[in-house]
């Protein structure tokens, strides 16, 4: 469970983030939608501290995952963020060979047993629906694959170390129709497993994958609600024109 | 108007590939005069120029090498046995010495007869060889031999031992110490360099904060503008001295002193061009690693390290390139011996050092200077293949796992 409790973040003196409460549920998909700079991406690179990345930014209020403070002194960053796995905007696979992108987190961990390796890769490339597509050269450069396998790779890294919550920002947004539909296809196999959290500028998506939908607009969690209701029946004017798409 | 403008561009653009072609014609003649000059060496006789050995008739032994010549005009070989002649001692000749044997009426008034006497001489001595100018040289007279004029040979060149230019009656050219000095050099050059310099590199790219960065990176940069000739000051004052008493040797003058001041030379480009290549590492690639749980230190080691490997390749083969190449500073601090290096605590002498100390002394067009020229090219060789190794390493694409 992901909690969010009055947070502000700022970059320098720029306020990103605005008072915002968020309540995300274990096993559901929630998607956040809203124009570009409205602070979603930002939002979503909180629960893994990937802000932390950036010199000059500060954080007030609490985000908790099960209940503990993921910014707290005591929290390591690195075990958060084998918790926390995260999918790019852009595929960005490493310059190693299919196998090894995968196997990288488990190795960066430590874990050494090559019986156990093998047989987290195979899980994981299958649960990324892509194992049938690269079972055959595992040996070969992750660069040799297309954007949209690309990107299933990265998610398949990403399962690969177990994590309980997979945040992807814009995993599609890179993609063609073809390979979207594969991802937005997998989101939808990997809830039973995974808290999935879910940065879209594609309203549509949002409406295909997610359970829950939190819409921002400059900095603020505008409505956040079932996303059948957010669609059908908006309850904030904002939110209404946002989706019909009259700005944004 | 508009056609006076489209003469002035046509003007200028004719210009432009003029002075292009122009450069490059020049660059390629400069070359050729360097191969040219060098290689003439090849044709050059053994011994000195205008020069012969003379021996006795009967001497069985027709040719000898550079390095028998040298070995027996310092008397190291006093037997022809030695040589694949018989048991003979054997008598070293020098032209001047004729007139302790003759009263110097006898050559006549133009010297017309001194052949005759030198003819003479050498008939009574069998153990003889002689060393004459070639003008007064006995040839043809009876009971003398002149040796065969052998060429210097490209074996000779390229592996002889022994670089004596200026040794009389035949100097020695081997480069062979002169080639593993430059390398010996170079190489400790390059161990110390790159662990610092890299270390540097990674510091700077990954760890150092901005403010530090924005300083130290120019302070870095300056260094590679300081002149050789600087650091060969510092480096005869202050290293010099220190490397002697630190190591308490006879003379502080050594490789070692070499191969740190060609290091701290080279850190700049080293540091650098791979300082550069770390940060170009995409950010996408970081955020990758470290949102798998790797540690920064990981993620330096397993992803941007690998992911720069080229550009930190090619870093290190300029810096290699510049050691090979620096003149100044060598010449100041390595002590100039032309030895073959066998420890870091011995003087050594390079290519480019032999060069600058030695063409101003050798006559043009003699052996001596064209095999200075040869040097360069030998030098020019080097260093190409170091930049076209930098070259095809830094194009190498980065989805080459």
């Amino acid at each position: 469970m992901i909690e969010a409790k009055q947070v502000n973040f700022y970059y320098g003196d720029f306020q990103a983030l605005k008072d915002i409460n968020m309540r995300i549920e274990p096993h559901t998909v929630t998607a956040f939608i809203g124009p570009s700079g409205c602070g979603k991406s930002t939002f979503l690179r909180l629960f893994n501290r990937m802000n932390d990345l950036i010199p000059g930014t500060h954080l007030t209020g609490e985000c908790l995952i099960d209940g503990e403070d993921i910014y707290h002194k005591s929290v390591e960053i690195d075990a958060l963020r084998k918790k926390v796995g995260m999918v790019f905007q852009k595929p960005n696979p490493f310059p190693k060979t299919i196998f090894e992108n995968v196997a990288y987190g488990l190795r960066v961990n430590g874990i050494g047993d090559r019986k156990y390796i093998n047989r987290r890769v195979e899980e994981s490339l299958r649960d990324a629906a892509l194992w049938d597509e690269v079972k055959d050269k595992l040996k070969k450069s992750a660069f040799e694959l297309s954007g949209g396998q690309q990107q299933r790779l990265c998610i398949a890294r990403a399962l690969a170390i177990s994590p309980s919550i997979l945040l992807m920002d814009e995993p599609a947004s890179a993609l063609d129709p073809v390979s979207t539909s594969k991802i937005e296809e997998l989101i939808y196999h990997l809830k039973k497993d995974y808290t999935l959290v879910i940065v879209t500028h594609n309203m549509q998506q949002a409406a295909r994958v997610s359970d829950k939908t939190g819409f921002f607009m400059l900095g603020e969690l505008i409505e956040f609600s079932e996303t059948r209701k957010m669609f059908l029946n908006p309850e904030k004017e904002q939110t209404q024109n946002y989706i019909t798409g009259r700005f944004g | 108007m508009k056609q006076l403008r489209k003469i002035a561009e046509r003007t200028v653009e004719t210009l432009l590939t003029a002075s292009g072609a122009i450069t490059t014609l020049v660059i390629f003649l400069i070359i050729v005069f360097l191969f040219k000059e060098g290689l003439g060496l090849f044709n050059s006789p053994v011994v000195e120029k205008g020069y012969v050995l003379c021996v006795h008739e009967k001497n069985s032994v027709a040719d000898l090498t550079a390095y028998q010549i040298k070995q027996i005009f310092d008397a190291e070989v006093e037997n022809w046995k030695a040589l694949g002649g018989k048991d003979e001692a054997i008598e070293l000749f020098r032209f001047e010495e004729i007139f302790n044997h003759y009263p110097e009426a006898e050559f006549g008034e133009d010297y017309q007869y001194l052949p005759d006497k030198l003819g003479e001489y050498i008939r009574h001595s069998s153990g003889i060889i002689a060393f004459l100018p070639k003008r007064y040289a006995p040839v043809d007279k009876p009971g003398v031999k002149t040796l065969r004029e052998a060429q210097i040979r490209i074996t000779d060149f390229f592996f002889g031992k022994e670089w004596m230019p200026t040794s009389t009656p035949a100097p020695l050219f081997g480069v062979l110490p002169l080639i593993m000095g430059t390398l010996w050099v170079s190489f400790f050059a390059i161990l110390i360099a790159m662990p610092l310099g890299m270390g540097v590199a990674i510091y700077l790219s990954e760890l150092a904060n901005e403010r530090v960065r924005k300083i130290l990176k120019p302070t870095i940069e300056l260094l590679a503008g300081i002149p050789s000739v600087v650091y060969g000051f510092f480096g005869l004052v202050v290293l010099v001295p220190f490397i002697q008493q630190l190591f308490d040797l006879p003379v502080g003058e050594t490789a070692l002193a070499g191969s740190v001041i060609l290091a701290i030379m080279a850190l700049p480009t080293i540091i650098t061009v791979a300082e550069d290549a770390m940060r170009n590492t995409p950010r996408a690639m970081r955020e990758a690693s470290l949102a798998l749980g790797a540690t920064p230190w990981q993620t330096i080691c397993r992803v941007i390290i690998p992911y720069a490997s080229s550009g930190i390749s090619a870093a290190v083969v300029l810096g290699i390139g510049r050691a090979v190449g620096e003149t100044m500073a060598v010449l100041m601090v390595t002590g100039n011996a032309a030895v073959m290096p066998r420890t870091l605590f011995e003087p050594v002498r390079t290519i480019p050092a032999t060069i600058a100390a030695e063409l101003g002394e050798a006559p043009a067009g003699g052996a001596h200077y064209q095999s200075l020229f040869l040097l360069g090219c030998i030098l020019f060789i080097i260093t190409m293949i170091i930049s076209i190794t930098a070259e095809v390493i830094s194009k190498k694409q980065h989805h080459a796992v």
